[in-house]
């Protein structure tokens, strides 16, 4: 502790504070350095979700668990900074992709291509060929449905938000429609995609998914300072010459095939996103993108990695996390709506 | 957090535009019951409500007709004239008409509980399922089922009640402070708040492995309905009379505090009666078929687009445009894949999201 708090007195401008105000020294140190001790923190999960409750075969144990881990991180990668992408797009820290139904169109076009292409020639799809069929397809419909959403009610944040969540309900409805339609054989094939899983994630799907999210971080990244100016308004942020836009097009793209990854590795969930960002709007130190799209990913790694080992190791449920996540995320949800109506 | 606060409401841009006046058009047309006249008074209520029943007859019709056992009128026609039982009366007896008596009570009482909670809330866009009624009837089945498995169904159905009623009560506390004139925020908050309660159900039955059960109680359906298993929503019918009797009352408090205090109506009370109604009927229907989500929104709000809300005439509207829509939806779930059957909940759900999705969007046209 000693040590670590002289290497940090260098960056933070307080006084020497008595040893009885510790805890808001602490609190102080993590305040300023949120990213850091999110960092550690995920280490610290990391290291537990890969090593508690190992019985030997550590070479057994370790490469299955290591896969695990690196699908979580994946997965909390994108619905967080797309979930962040999107408040920055449309101007509203109260909503998610998944919240107007982006995730459960997915389902739905998955339901579709089993209902056209049939099971078996749709799980003898070339692995990569069907990702990026469903992601072209994806960000058309995403497109569509962002333009109906926002041409239409932009005006009324609280019609947006009602009609989103009505065209998610529809979306469902439809896919457990076909998924009656369609014989029992590749009615489980649809009903795998359609419930969020953390223990099962397909292989295969990860080297592309992480290839994703690579491409997707250098253009993320690029784009930090222009999101920054984005979050002025739209108005503003083309008096500041923004190409307005191509910068919009280039962020709905990115945060469609987020949602489609995060989507065909575990399933649809409504709130994580939400209550992510909602966490790092609270902890970062200032709205800028370089550090709140770094944080963003961190807390949302964390909250998985850490969950599934809690879940898992501890409690000995493992099927129960995205449960959770969508309890704590409604009531995020609630907690948000009721906070700006006093605002 | 400065940065962002600025942004919170998408308006921000132009916030003195058409907007204000436009919206509270849409909300007069829509929310406001004091002086709502009706917009097509040229067609009396005995007219609406004579051609759907003879709708609904032509659908009764087709219902008992349809379905995977072989069946023929003609033998219905002689087992009546030579007063005995055969294949086709007791086929008839046990299965087809209590199914079709289930759907059309099941119709009746999902769309007068949404009619009864739409004017107690003085809000167009809720229905049983949008203020926590049939999830927190859910939990209840499912608690009382896990501890006192073999309580009789009346109990069972007691105890769905009483979750009802305590899920609406929270919802009603958790609305409390949200202004009148928001009225997409308290349907916005019903169906997180419902998807809460569902979570916790889940939760539930995840950990004592009964999810199975869950899911018949989640997801409407009559392909179980025998004679000697639906009888209990009779009892949604007798509540249906009820609401017809006190349905000034109801439609008083519809109109606002100030006139109900006016008119020596206990705000309260009345509101407690309807509340407890909407609880009963959503527990008896959760318990007997499952849950049929958005009957009781899409079907008030057509009635009353062409009635008025004045309860005492719109009511049998509602209780007969109730049963046809689940009929017809019945129907159209049996025959499109038959001789397999596709839940009602399911049709429902995309037809009542395509019809409700339309009444949401429309609504800036009207101005």
């Amino acid at each position: 502790m000693h040590s670590h708090s002289a290497s940090t007195t260098a960056d933070i401008d307080i006084p020497q504070l008595s040893s009885s105000t510790k805890p808001s020294r602490l609190w102080s140190v993590i305040a300023q350095h949120p990213k850091f001790i999110a960092t550690i923190i995920l280490l610290i999960s990391a290291i537990l979700f890969l090593t508690v409750n190992v019985h030997g075969h550590w070479d057994f144990a370790l490469p299955l668990r290591g896969k695990k881990l690196l699908a979580l991180m994946v997965v909390g990668y994108a619905i967080g900074v797309s979930t962040l992408l999107f408040q920055t797009l449309t101007h509203n820290p109260i909503l998610t992709p998944s919240l107007l139904g982006f995730d459960s169109l997915y389902v739905l076009l998955q339901s579709l291509l089993v209902f056209f292409l049939g099971a078996i020639s749709f799980t003898s799809l070339n692995l990569i060929a069907k990702f990026s069929l469903e992601i072209v397809l994806m960000f058309g419909a995403s497109l569509l449905l962002f333009k109906l959403l926002f041409s239409k009610s932009s005006q009324d944040l609280t019609r947006l938000i009602l009609v989103g969540v009505i065209f998610g309900v529809l979306f469902r409805s439809l896919s457990a429609l076909i998924a009656r339609l369609i014989n029992p054989d590749d009615f489980v094939v649809v009903q795998s995609a359609s419930y969020a899983q953390f223990n099962t994630v397909n292989p295969q799907l990860l080297g592309i998914s992480l290839f994703i999210c690579v491409v997707s971080a250098l253009f993320i990244w690029r784009w930090r300072f222009k999101c920054d100016v984005l979050m002025l308004g739209k108005a503003q942020a083309i008096n500041l010459g923004i190409n307005y836009q191509r910068l919009a097009f280039g962020l709905l793209t990115v945060i469609a095939v987020l949602v489609a990854t995060a989507t065909a590795l575990v399933g649809p969930v409504t709130f994580f996103g939400l209550l992510v960002c909602a966490l790092t709007n609270r902890m970062a130190r200032n709205m800028y993108h370089s550090e709140r799209l770094i944080l963003v990913s961190l807390v949302a790694m964390i909250c998985l990695v850490l969950g599934q080992t809690v879940f898992e190791q501890v409690l000995g449920m493992a099927g129960l996390l995205s449960v959770v996540i969508e309890l704590a995320g409604g009531l995020v949800f609630l907690a948000l709506i009721f906070m700006s109506q006093r605002r | 957090m400065s940065l962002f606060s600025n942004h919170t409401t998408v308006d921000i841009d132009n916030p003195s535009s058409s907007l204000p006046t436009a919206q509270s058009r849409w909300q007069r047309n829509i929310s406001s019951y004091p002086n709502h006249k009706p917009r097509h008074t040229k067609i009396p209520p005995w007219l609406i409500n004579t051609a759907s029943l003879i709708v609904m007859a032509l659908l009764v019709l087709l219902s008992l007709s349809i379905g995977v056992a072989d069946f023929s009128w003609s033998g219905i026609f002689h087992s009546l004239i030579n007063h005995s039982a055969n294949s086709d009366s007791s086929l008839m007896l046990v299965s087809r008409l209590p199914r079709t008596i289930a759907i059309i009570l099941t119709g009746i009482a999902m769309a007068v509980a949404g009619m009864i909670i739409q004017v107690v809330l003085k809000n167009r866009f809720v229905e049983p399922s949008m203020v926590g009624a049939t999830q927190s009837a859910a939990l209840g089945l499912l608690v009382v089922s896990l501890f006192f498995p073999a309580s009789a169904l009346i109990i069972k159905m007691g105890v769905a009640t009483i979750a009802a009623v305590f899920g609406m009560m929270l919802f009603m506390l958790l609305i409390h402070r949200i202004p009148p004139t928001d009225f997409l925020m308290i349907p916005l908050i019903g169906i997180v708040f419902g998807g809460i309660i569902d979570a916790i159900t889940t939760f539930i039955a995840y950990q004592t492995e009964t999810l199975q059960m869950l899911s018949v109680w989640q997801f409407g359906d009559f392909s179980s309905v025998l004679a000697g298993r639906y009888e209990l929503l009779w009892f949604t019918g007798v509540l249906c009379i009820i609401a017809y009797i006190i349905a000034d009352k109801l439609t008083i408090i519809g109109l606002g505090d100030n006139i109900a205090l006016n008119l020596g109506i206990s705000k309260r009370h009345v509101t407690w009666i309807g509340v407890g109604m909407v609880a009963m009927m959503s527990a008896v229907v959760v318990v007997t078929v499952g849950m049929i989500p958005f009957i009781g929104l899409i079907v008030p709000n057509i009635v009353s687009r062409i009635m008025g809300d004045k309860l005492r005439r719109s009511l049998p509207a509602v209780a007969l445009l109730g049963a046809s829509a689940v009929l017809l939806c019945d129907i159209i779930g049996r025959s499109i894949r038959y001789p397999f059957e596709i839940p009602v909940a399911t049709v429902f759900g995309v037809v009542g999201t395509v019809i409700f999705l339309w009444l949401l969007l429309r609504a800036p046209a009207e101005s």
